[in-house]
């Protein structure tokens, strides 16, 4: 029974990964650049959830939705002064002005919001589930975060094939060149990539605030570097890759810390990461592109 | 993608070159600096009316993860400066007080100290974390500053005789809640969760461990987490759960327990939940469920709430200038400006002495000093450095703290 417990946390755990993962992948699919400051877009949505649910009184639902605009703002408008100058500079200037971003951001919010930790109210109502005899219990939180990842993914697949600006996005990840010479606007498909990108992010900052309910400044970074990890691990680029290394990440953390060792569990989740990349350079569900010269 | 990894991988070691070059460098120049101050410094004569100003350093993380307790201590040692000041100083010196941001990291905090150096810095007051506290050390010790640490609670942070703490050190916490748990009969089976890469949360685990069997008290499970997997703790707490334990030890701070709580409370893990100084600053996260924190136990050796004249004074006092309750961090580091205006006074420092002479007389005044703080009454210091003081367990009822 404690093996099936561990199990769910671990699930639980990895649906949060998961679903910050999803943005990461996305961005890196279509933009072929690794959004460092990803993760500290979701600590300002979960900020922003806060500050209008528990501050304002407004209703979650419409505290999720302004958390959402503002960070499609904020993802556009961190797209349009930092990486758009970059477009044609050399991929380590975008990664560097990525974490700059990141850092920026962090102190941004410290700034504002100071660097006393804030509890958060959780913005889930779905009741949880308990089995057998309550030694079982699956939070609403985790199914409400299941539930989003796999309807984003779903979603997001959706949009990617059968759109005009889905196919467009497409074309843009694979010769930016060509997109724009068949009369692709790139510029645009990329700044819609980050509004996307971005509003999977305040979704993700008020689900994973709402699993973990403290917000501090820093609240998206290390999740945001798990998730990252994850989406490697599933494959970047792929985003039924970033669900399944979510997943997977938060189920082998969570079963070493139970039967191995809770110090030992970081260092263990990595060694499995390491041997995936060295059997499977492209992650588990990557896909082998090879470069035309 | 390969490609980029490694090139991100490079990127991050050449930058991490880059500023060790940088440390190096500064430490160099400023060594340099600080042996010409030596020679120019003036031999000083004993005199109490001395005027001028006493430079006192003060290093903390006022950003990042631990900000809130650098900005509690940054607050609180200037208001007492200001209170100092405004009473006429200290053998008719004004204090001045140069606050430098660490970052809780010790390569940060040792080009913090040499900034201050730089500034001439007299004292130092501080650092407020432990890891950049011992790398601090080392340079005081060999500089000759005398150092007085607010908060860094680790053995090695005063393992120099010029350096002196407020606070408890690690292993008396561990040592005193073992014993408090022990006397006052209030489990035999202990769990413990603590952080495996915080110097605090070990040295204390440690010490409670090693007492725990004097006390006759079965540490039934011990489970660690880092601080790079500080979210989800439903492992430790279920293998918690499933070792019967009547009490959680939680030698932590109060971030992590305040999720802790949370977690333990959805799979009805419902122990005595025991902790110590770093889980005291729970009650004011914002908007924070107290009912969670209901029976939580812990050693603090200052509470906001306590009804003595000084604490209401000082809490007053923080709440107008800074807003907010000040936690013990703040109540430490205005018990350390009063402590080094306590001990110059005795010592009769005077402002144009150099921090090696200062540091000399200070080292011996300490330990001749009684001085009544926020965070005890009657502390006295030993040679080592350590605080001789009574360690306060306060139980949280109906939200706020109660003496027990």
């Amino acid at each position: 029974m404690s093996f099936i417990s561990y199990l769910v946390n671990g699930i639980s755990l990895g649906s949060v990964y998961a679903i910050i993962a999803l943005g990461y992948t996305m961005v890196y699919g279509i933009a072929k650049m690794l959004n460092f400051a990803h993760g500290d877009v979701i600590m300002i949505g979960g900020y922003v959830a806060f500050l209008t649910v528990s501050g304002m009184g407004l209703p979650p639902v419409l505290g999720v939705l302004i958390s959402m605009v503002v960070c499609t703002v904020l993802g556009v408008t961190i797209e349009k002064i930092a990486y758009k100058p970059l477009r044609m500079a050399s991929p380590l200037a975008v990664l560097i002005t990525a974490i700059g971003v990141s850092y920026l951001l962090q102190n941004i919010a410290l700034l504002l919001f100071g660097a006393s930790p804030k509890a958060f109210t959780s913005m889930v109502s779905v009741p949880a589930i308990v089995l057998a005899d309550g030694q079982l219990t699956i939070s609403g939180e985790t199914i409400v975060t299941i539930v989003a990842c796999i309807v984003i993914m779903i979603g997001l697949n959706l949009f990617i094939k059968k759109s005009k600006a889905g196919r467009a996005m497409l074309a843009v990840s694979e010769d930016k060149g060509a997109a724009q010479l068949m009369g692709i606007n790139v510029n645009g498909t990329i700044a819609l990539t980050f509004a996307i990108g971005s509003a999977l992010a305040a979704i993700a900052g008020v689900l994973l605030c709402s699993a973990y309910p403290t917000l501090t400044p820093y609240t998206g970074s290390m999740p945001g570097i798990k998730a990252f990890v994850a989406a490697v691990f599933g494959g970047i680029g792929s985003i039924p890759g970033a669900f399944l290394g979510g997943i997977l990440l938060g189920v082998i953390e969570n079963l070493s810390k139970a039967y191995i060792s809770s110090q030992m569990a970081d260092a263990i989740v990595f060694g499995v990461l390491i041997v995936v990349l060295l059997v499977r350079p492209t992650g588990i569900l990557g896909k082998n592109i090879r470069e035309k010269v | 993608m390969k490609k980029k990894l490694l090139s991100a991988v490079l990127v991050l070691t050449m930058s991490a070159t880059l500023f060790a070059g940088c440390g190096s460098t500064d430490t160099e120049t400023t060594e340099t600096t600080d042996a010409t101050e030596t020679t120019d410094a003036t031999e000083s004569t004993d005199g109490a009316s001395a005027e001028g100003t006493l430079k006192i350093g003060g290093i903390g993380p006022t950003t990042g993860d631990a900000a809130v307790y650098g900005q509690a201590v940054e607050n609180a040692a200037q208001l007492a400066v200001d209170e100092i000041n405004a009473a006429g100083g200290v053998n008719g010196m004004m204090l001045e007080l140069n606050f430098q941001d660490d970052e809780a990291d010790a390569e940060k905090a040792v080009n913090a100290y040499n900034t201050l150096k730089d500034w001439d810095m007299q004292v130092l007051m501080g650092t407020v974390t432990s890891t950049a506290c011992i790398a601090v050390a080392e340079k005081t010790a060999e500089d000759n500053v005398f150092q007085l640490t607010p908060s860094g609670s680790a053995i090695e942070c005063i393992t120099h005789d010029n350096a002196f703490r407020v606070c408890f050190s690690d292993p008396n916490q561990g040592k005193a809640s073992a014993q408090y748990i022990g006397e006052n009969s209030l489990a035999t089976k202990v769990a413990v969760i603590y952080d495996s890469s915080s110097v605090y949360s070990t040295g204390i685990y440690e010490t409670f461990v090693a007492e725990a069997a004097n006390q006759g008290i079965e540490v039934v499970a011990a489970e660690a987490f880092t601080a790079d997997s500080n979210k989800d703790f439903t492992v430790q707490l279920q293998k918690a759960k499933d070792s019967g334990a009547e009490l959680l030890f939680l030698p932590i701070y109060y971030n992590e327990a305040a999720l802790i709580l949370a977690q333990a409370k959805t799979i009805s893990f419902a122990p005595t939940f025991f902790g110590c100084d770093g889980l005291d600053g729970i009650l004011a996260v914002e908007n924070f469920d107290t009912s969670l924190a209901e029976g939580v136990m812990l050693l603090t050796p200052f509470a906001a709430d306590a009804q003595d004249e000084a604490t209401q004074n000082f809490v007053t006092a923080y709440n107008e200038k800074f807003g907010g309750t000040p936690n013990q961090f703040a109540a430490d580091a205005y018990d350390a400006i009063y402590i080094i205006k306590a001990a110059a006074e005795k010592a009769g420092i005077t402002a144009d002495m150099s921090a090696s002479d200062i540091c000399d007389a200070l080292k011996t005044a300490m330990t001749e000093i009684t001085v009544d703080g926020l965070t005890g009454s009657g502390m006295t210091w030993t040679a080592d450095g350590e605080p001789n003081k009574a360690p306060k367990a306060v139980k949280i009822v109906n939200g706020v703290y109660t003496a027990m």
